[in-house]
């Protein structure tokens, strides 16, 4: 009896930390809130005051009421599509091209010799200087916008795929040919899998990549997207949609951060790493 | 050349194999029975991993003719398991027919892993993943087996355990086997035979006759030993 009652206290014991670090999680949460909403109601008593114009900056509520009235009227639905499809398309592109050139590169000599020169010096060209040059040779349609995102976001995905594939443990391919595996199954068992981390990697910097090629794509030249909808304001004075442009812009970024974290969680679950992280 | 033979054991002749100037094996000779079991030991730098990798395929052979089995596995040191593949999928790689997942997973019951076959492999321990990689190598029926310090790094009762497991797997399949080792024990308890690979050829063989399964107290076994000791430069106190 007596020894069953001085066996609770270390179960006890054991059990208070976690939820202890629990709610100072919780707490630690709610304390970071509280600046961003600090500034939030400090920007609104500014507007208000007329300390700031509407002109200069608008303010949080009017900016809520700018993006509830763009999205009743289709503004920002119609634009956001067309944003997306552009990223979209010019990233799928760029996945596409990238691991193809990398597979080439990374499975053979004369591919690398073919195919990792000419990428390394595309590497170090700043892809945005080339949106006057996309200009005159794809003119104003689509086509410039799509091809920036892609030659850009191509980069990182070759660049660490082809790493990757470099960096596979040679006793595995080795165990490969005892097992007696083709080619081909080396590639997609072993290859592939084996460089996927590094996929993912080169990825993640693709995405980022993409939405900086679509603002400036589409502030240059567009009639329609997130980027017209900024300049077409700016014409204006109407900040608030900038600004509402700027958060859609940020959710997105947000947003397409966690597909691609999501992404490797569930792709990457044998590693031990991402196990615990889960 | 290699070739397949109509028996299924091994046959080297005059094998030699240089790096450099280095003469690593030299006008070697070696037969395996099929179905015997030989231990091969020799110093470290001896050649033993360049002749099971001559015979594995995975190095050409330079001078001499090697005769190998059609089905040869071979299991290393260190398990070579796919990471990104659970427990099961590796043993299946490069497997086909309907029932490969049913073999599979027979194998790895014979090696006392049926519990884990969803497990990845990142989360096994040591003499877990090397049972995997011994399951890998049985589930194709291989004629020829051949394993590199198998249990080298595993802890003196994993590594009784897998003697037991590998002398019954053995028993059971029959297959020619080639075990490399520095455990002077691990060659006595498991080979019909065991040679000892010296500046480049077979210097010693020294049947091994004992009654399995193999007991340590055994009068024969002792006297096995210090002859193999002997043949390894290693002289104990009388
Ligand atoms: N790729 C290589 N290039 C040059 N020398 C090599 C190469 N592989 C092996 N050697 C040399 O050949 C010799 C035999 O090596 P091997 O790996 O066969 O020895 P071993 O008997 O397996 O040794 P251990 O017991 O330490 O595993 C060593 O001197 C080694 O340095
Ligand atoms: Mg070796």
């Amino acid at each position: 009896m007596l020894d069953r009652v001085s066996s609770l206290p270390p179960a006890r014991a054991r059990a208070a930390p976690a939820v202890r670090d629990a709610r100072r999680a919780r707490v630690g949460a709610l304390r970071r809130m509280v600046s961003p909403l600090l500034i939030l109601v400090l920007w609104q008593a500014a507007s208000w005051s007329g300390l700031v114009s509407p002109q200069t900056l608008a303010s949080p509520l009017a900016i809520l009421a700018t993006a509830t009235d763009l999205t009743r009227s289709g503004v920002l639905p119609h634009n956001l599509l067309v944003s997306l499809v552009r990223a979209g398309s010019g990233l799928a592109i760029a996945i596409a091209g990238g691991v193809v050139l990398a597979l080439i590169a990374g499975l053979s000599r004369l591919g690398e010799d073919a195919i990792d020169a000419p990428m390394q010096m595309l590497r170090t060209l700043p892809a945005l200087a080339l949106v006057p040059l996309f200009i005159l040779w794809f003119g104003i349609g689509e086509t410039p916008k799509v091809a920036l995102v892609a030659l850009g976001a191509m980069i990182p995905i070759y660049l660490n795929l082809f790493k990757g594939i470099r960096a596979i443990d040679p006793k595995l391919l080795e165990m490969g040919r005892t097992l007696g595996l083709s080619q081909g199954q080396m590639i997609r068992q072993i290859v592939l899998p084996g460089a996927l981390p590094d996929l993912l990697t080169g990825l993640r910097f693709s995405v980022g990549i993409s939405w900086l090629m679509l603002v400036v794509a589409e502030q240059v030249n567009a009639s329609s997207g997130i980027g017209h909808m900024m300049m077409d304001a700016q014409d204006f004075l109407r900040t608030d949609i900038i600004l509402v442009g700027l958060l859609v812009y940020a959710l997105l970024g947000l947003l397409s951060d966690q597909v691609v974290r999501w992404l490797e969680r569930t792709l990457l679950a044998w590693r031990p790493a991402a196990r615990v992280s889960a | 050349m290699s070739a397949a033979a109509t028996h299924t054991g091994v046959r080297v002749e005059g094998l030699g194999k240089r790096y450099g100037q280095t003469r690593v094996l030299d006008d070697l000779d070696l037969e395996i029975r099929p179905g015997e079991f030989v231990a091969l030991l020799g110093r470290s730098g001896s050649g033993k991993t360049t002749l099971l990798r001559t015979l594995a395929g995975l190095d050409p052979v330079e001078d001499g003719a090697v005769v190998v089995p059609r089905q040869v596995a071979v299991v290393f040191q260190e398990a070579r398991l796919l990471p990104w593949k659970r427990v099961r999928d590796n043993v299946m790689l490069g497997l086909d027919g309907a029932d490969a997942r049913d073999r599979a997973e027979a194998a790895l019951e014979e090696v006392g892993l049926a519990h884990r076959l969803d497990a990845w492999p990142l989360t096994l321990s040591g003499g877990e993943a090397q049972r995997v990689g011994i399951a890998r190598a049985l589930v194709r029926s291989p004629e020829l087996l051949m394993l590199d310090e198998p249990f080298a790094s595993l802890d003196a009762l994993t590594r009784l355990r897998m003697h037991a497991m590998v002398d019954a797997l053995w028993q059971k399949h029959r297959c020619a086997v080639l075990l490399v080792t520095h455990d002077v024990d691990e060659a006595l308890t498991l080979g019909d035979r065991a040679v000892v690979l010296d500046r480049g050829r077979i210097r010693t063989t020294l049947p091994l006759t004992m009654q399995r399964p193999r007991r340590h107290d055994d009068p024969g076994f002792s006297a096995a030993r210090r002859s193999l000791l002997a043949a390894l430069d290693v002289h104990e106190a009388a």
